[in-house]
């Protein structure tokens, strides 16, 4: 029923507090990071109503610097960061010549001729690879800080309440997907309004022989307001309400941003070429072979990753992320389906250990926060 | 210490004997390992169950996990209430969380099972 260690991991700096708050440690993404402290229903709730800390320590942290850092960028990715204002961020992605997602992205722009890529754990070093690869020519260089970067998150209604008194960063200043480098707790940091929860919340970056000492102020802070430190667990439910896709459950290689919903990452009007364009544009033009929808158990059981989705006899596709929803307080998931049967409101079976089961299309989200 | 009453399987689940019923669960440390449990599916009355085959279900918020009988017997009732709460697998694994009563098939098959010392020596080894 645990998780067992298969070979090593990378430790990030919480380890040890990790362990002394009582944390369920499981490899992830080629990290020992804590799956949950307590009750995962509990750390959800946290962050819906007040706040969470979340140590991100694992996630891949790679700087393109230089006058063409834009122009590389735009070709390595399907979005076009050379039209990103400095200080702006947007969500990305990089693809192979197939137009299959290699992973997801966040990229800043943290000034004319610097960007901060920031890929997922298990991806990290592919991406970095490909990006290395793919900006030789431009005059920009790929600086892979991913060990040498920590990151932390504070999630959740009241994050501003417990970073503002922490930083000289102005934070109603700070839009979302915005970014600006000042101190946290006294330490030199990049504090982005970003998250994977569907909360307000800010993502701060650090040197890494900075982060127990920024996790120690920032828990302080959280726990003044009645918050926690929120494991995996709960970031997967959080996200998954959020409507948000978690890379190698929604996306893959197999899938191109089109089949997932978010065409609108493609700029395809932008000058020159990028990987996967060719097959990107087919796409555009045909339209996806299947199509990413929010579905609502409405029998009995929970729908999980790889259970077959049905339209009366006819396969329709297989669910890609599932869970009791701690928010809804009903069973939700993510599906691919057919192109036809992703309307709202179309009832699709899955199957549950062999029994089919009716669900509901939703639109995503499944949650949204009040603005 | 687990409860001295009870027996035990290496997959965590209990047993405990009343004449030629039983009523069977999973322990505390199984539901700990679990995490909060969200769902779960039990048998109908009349469902024979085969020793350490798979009768029912339990589903955390991450992970699903099959429930293996520590006996053979015919099912008599399976808990309801669960269907509405099963938090009570969390929160009373030895009582309100208890899943099934069978008909003991073979009482002879309990001296296979573990007793509470072995399987406290079981979860103290991880």
């Amino acid at each position: 029923m645990t998780a067992d260690l298969e070979g090593p991991a990378h430790l990030t700096p919480l380890t040890d507090a990790h362990r002394e708050l009582g944390a369920r440690l499981i490899e992830f993404g080629g990290w020992l990071m804590p799956v949950q402290y307590g009750s995962i229903i509990e750390e959800h709730r946290t962050v819906r109503e007040r706040v969470g800390l979340f140590d991100l320590s694992h996630m891949g942290e790679l700087y393109v610097e230089g006058p063409d850092a834009g122009e590389a960028l735009a070709a390595a990715l399907v979005s076009d960061p050379a039209s990103l204002v400095i200080g702006r961020a947007h969500y990305s992605m990089i693809c192979d010549p197939n137009g299959g997602i290699i992973d997801d992205l966040i990229v800043y722009r943290l000034g004319q001729a610097t960007f901060l890529v920031v890929a997922n754990a298990g991806n990290a070093a592919i991406v970095s690879d490909a990006l290395a690869e793919r900006i030789e020519g431009f005059k920009a260089i790929l600086d892979d800080r991913s060990l040498a970067t920590g990151l932390l998150a504070v999630q959740g209604p009241r994050a501003a309440e417990v970073l503002a008194p922490l930083t000289d960063v102005d934070l109603t200043g700070l839009r979302y997907y915005a970014a600006k480098e000042g101190t946290v707790a006294g330490i030199h940091a990049l504090v982005a309004r970003t998250g994977y929860t569907g909360e307000d919340g800010f993502e701060v970056f650090v040197d890494t022989s900075q982060t127990v000492a920024l996790w120690d102020a920032l828990l302080r802070g959280v726990r003044t307001v009645g918050g926690l430190p929120v494991g995996l667990g709960a970031r997967d439910t959080l996200r998954l309400e959020a409507g948000m896709p978690l890379y190698g459950n929604e996306l893959d290689l197999d899938t191109t941003p089109y089949d997932a919903g978010l065409g609108r990452v493609v700029k395809l009007t932008k000058a020159g070429d990028f990987v996967g364009r060719v097959a990107l544009e087919k796409v555009a033009q045909d339209g996806p072979a299947r199509r990413l929808v929010g579905l609502i158990v409405e029998g009995r059981g929970i729908a999980r990753h790889g259970y077959p989705v049905w339209s009366g006899d006819r396969r329709s596709g297989v669910v890609t992320s599932g869970t009791q929803s701690p928010t809804l307080g009903v069973p939700i998931a993510m599906a691919f389906v057919a192109p036809g049967d992703g309307e709202p409101g179309t009832v699709l079976d899955i199957e549950i250990r062999d029994i089919r089961v009716p669900a509901r299309v939703v639109t995503l989200p499944f949650y949204r926060r009040d603005a | 210490m687990v409860p001295t009453d009870l027996r035990y399987t290496n997959d965590h689940e209990w047993v405990r004997v009343d004449g030629e019923e039983a009523t069977i669960g999973v322990t505390a440390y199984a539901a700990d390992q679990l995490g909060d449990i969200v769902f779960v599916e039990l048998p109908e009355p009349g469902r024979a169950l085969e020793q350490f085959a798979a009768f029912g279900v339990v589903e955390s918020v991450k992970a699903v996990s099959d429930l293996f009988a520590p006996v053979s017997g015919e099912v008599i009732e399976a808990n309801g209430e669960l269907g509405r709460s099963p938090e009570h697998v969390n929160n009373d694994p030895y009582g309100a969380g208890w899943m099934v009563r069978v008909r003991l098939a073979d009482a002879s098959q309990l001296d296979g099972l573990l007793d509470p010392d072995a399987y406290d020596a079981l979860i103290a080894a991880g």
